[in-house]
Formats: structure tokens, sequence, C-alpha cells
């Protein structure tokens, strides 16, 4: 249990330090780095108090604080995938539109060069 | 633009060796009739190919897929005004003599879609084992959905006038479109017929649907169809009423 804490601990640091590192290189734009930074903190912060990651235990009927610990990280990690999935569809609807304008305006553009009427 | 435009659109991926036939195939059975080649950013030379044969070129700026190649056909004819739009294959399987036809029974059916099917009058025996025994699936699971048998419901040669064409130009599904949009049209109370037409094996290029991607296929379009059923239960209600994209 000790050890899986102390695990979780240098992981969460690991994270919120790659994640910070990515914002500051522009990696990763600083809107979609707060999921991962609170994810990370609220990681560290269980991982490190062991009053509060039993109390989080008893509140989900978990009998070991490892365990709920697991629990909290998988329904943690399932809501930002979700999230991500949202915005990478949203990208995807708006980068489609754009492309589909772009190649429209394209052909409007050299249907004025050629000086011929639409079709 | 005349009340009975017809743009022909033909969507083409790396297509070289067969968009120019298509593009002369159709120029000589439908003289004087716009044609346009959607590029889905064919990394050869098919818009070069396809403007040689005298087909106007839509070039998309990166790869869309099937659906956004087409939607985009779709949107640059209803901005144009056209009434009625019909889509061809760039790959050559569909025969350009069957255009007449389709046409004519889009004109004088007032059904919002006509789609050309290989299977009607015992067509349709170049279609793979695979693809023969997915389309027999999906006439299945369309036939309670549509409320009338469709016979083949993954053809591309369709026919579409204005009232589609605004739908689709708003919302058109982007991978393996066709079950897709038949399902969209149908929650909308709009029509769709079949008529017979002959389809020829591909010659040149590769389908997109290998046998190994069959089954994401199946998924993703049965997936497709089920989440329009939710998505347009209400506005299928109120016949003629385009979304809000």
């Amino acid at each position: 249990m000790g050890r899986l804490l102390n695990v979780m601990t240098a992981l969460s640091a690991l994270l919120l330090i790659v994640v910070l590192a990515s914002v500051r290189r522009a990696h990763i734009r600083v809107e979609y780095s707060v999921s991962w930074l609170v994810a990370a903190a609220a990681l560290l912060i269980l991982s490190r108090s062991r009053g509060l990651l039993e109390t989080a235990a008893h509140k989900l009927g978990v009998a070991d604080p490892g365990l709920a610990l697991m629990l909290v990280i998988g329904c943690v990690f399932l809501v930002m995938f979700y999230r991500f999935s949202v915005i990478i569809s949203k990208l995807r609807d708006d980068n489609i539109a754009l492309a589909q304008r772009l190649a429209i305006l394209e052909y409007h553009l050299q249907a004025l060069r050629d000086g011929q009427p639409h079709a | 633009m005349p009340r009975d435009s017809l743009l022909i659109i033909v969507p083409a991926y790396n297509e070289e060796a067969a968009v120019g036939g298509v593009v002369r195939a159709i120029h000589a059975a439908m003289p004087g009739i716009p044609v346009l080649v959607i590029d889905d950013s064919s990394a050869d030379a098919t818009q070069a190919v396809a403007r040689e044969a005298g087909a106007m070129v839509l070039p998309l700026p990166h790869h869309l897929g099937l659906g956004g190649c087409v939607q985009a056909g779709y949107k640059l004819a209803f901005e144009l005004g056209y009434e009625y739009v019909i889509r061809v294959d760039g790959d050559g399987q569909h025969d350009a003599r069957d255009i007449p036809r389709l046409f004519e029974t889009l004109r004088q059916s007032g059904c919002e879609m006509v789609i050309g099917s290989r299977f009607m009058n015992g067509n349709g025996k170049n279609s793979g084992a695979i693809r023969a025994l997915g389309i027999r699936f999906f006439r299945l699971v369309l036939r309670p959905i549509l409320g009338k048998p469709v016979h083949d419901p993954t053809s591309g040669f369709v026919g579409v006038n204005r009232g589609a064409l605004q739908v689709f130009s708003k919302s058109f599904p982007l991978e393996y479109p066709e079950i897709e949009a038949l399902v969209v049209l149908q929650r909308r109370r709009f029509r769709f017929l079949e008529i017979p037409c002959q389809m020829h094996p591909r010659t040149t290029g590769r389908s997109s649907i290998t046998a190994s991607r069959s089954v994401y296929y199946i998924v993703h379009v049965l997936l497709g169809v089920f989440v329009n059923v939710l998505k347009f239960d209400q506005r299928g209600r109120r016949p003629g009423r385009p979304e809000k994209s």
C-alpha cells in the first residue's frame, strides 16, 4: 500500500512536470492543460493524504484505500478521455467544414480569374 | 439557374486511370451538362486528367474521405442554385448511359432521391461475396426503418433534388455515407426510388472497403444508422424542414 502510494505520488508529480513543460513549449494549449493539471494535482494530494484517501475509500464503499485510489484514477481518466473525444470530434467537424469552404472559395476564385461563368 | 438545372458530381481519390473515361462517358451521355470532379486531395494526376477530359474540378485542400468529399460537391451545387445533382463514382463502375433515365425519374417522380440499383432485374453479379452479404444484412436492418425495401443501399449512383441537396449540404455522413444518408432522408419523410442500373467491375484502383475493414464498416454504419434514427426522431415529424448545422 505504502509503495503503491509512493509510486502514485511520483507518477502524479511526473505528470505535472510533463504537462507544465508541454505548456511552456506550446505543445499543449493552456485551456487543454487544465484538465491534466487538475487530475495530476488531485492524484498527488490523494496519494499523499492517507486520511483523505481512507475517507474517499469509505465513501466509495471500498475496503482497500489503494483500490479506491485506482478507482478514482480510472474515473478521472475516463472523464478526460470523454472530454477530449468531444473536443476532437468538434475539431474534426470544424476542420471538414473549413476545408470544404476553402475548396469552394478557391473554385469561385478560379472561375473569376478565368473569367468564366460558374457552371 | 434554370428550373431543371442538373450538375453531375464525381468524387474521386487517386483515380487518374479511370476519371478521364468517366468524365468523357458522362459528356457523351449528357451533352452540355456540367460535370464537377471533387478531388479528395489525390496524390496522382486525377485533377489534371479530369480537367483535360472537360470537367470542372473542386480540389479539396486535404483528404476528407468520401462523405466530406461528396458533401463539398453538394454544398457547391446548392450555393450555385442547382435543382438536381447526380453523383457518379470516379472509379468507372457506374454506367453513364443510365444517367438520362435516372435524371428523368428524379424529375418526373418528385422523389427527393433516386438510387441506381445493381440488384434490380437480376443485376449485381459483379459484387464480391463479402459486399453482397453486407448489402443483404443492411437490407434487413433498413427495411423496418425505411418502411419499404431497398435493394441496393450501398449504391453511390444517386440523384437528389434541391430539397435533399439542402439537407445534405448541411448534414451528411462522413464515412460510408450511402446507408446513413437514406436514414437521414427518411427521418424527414423524404421519398426515394430505385431504378435498375448496370454496374461494371472496377478495373483500376482499389475499393476503400477491404475484407479486413468490412467488420469496422458494418459496426460503423450500424451505429450511424441508429444514431440517426434517435437524433432525428422529433424532426422527422416535421416534413421537409432542414436542420440547422
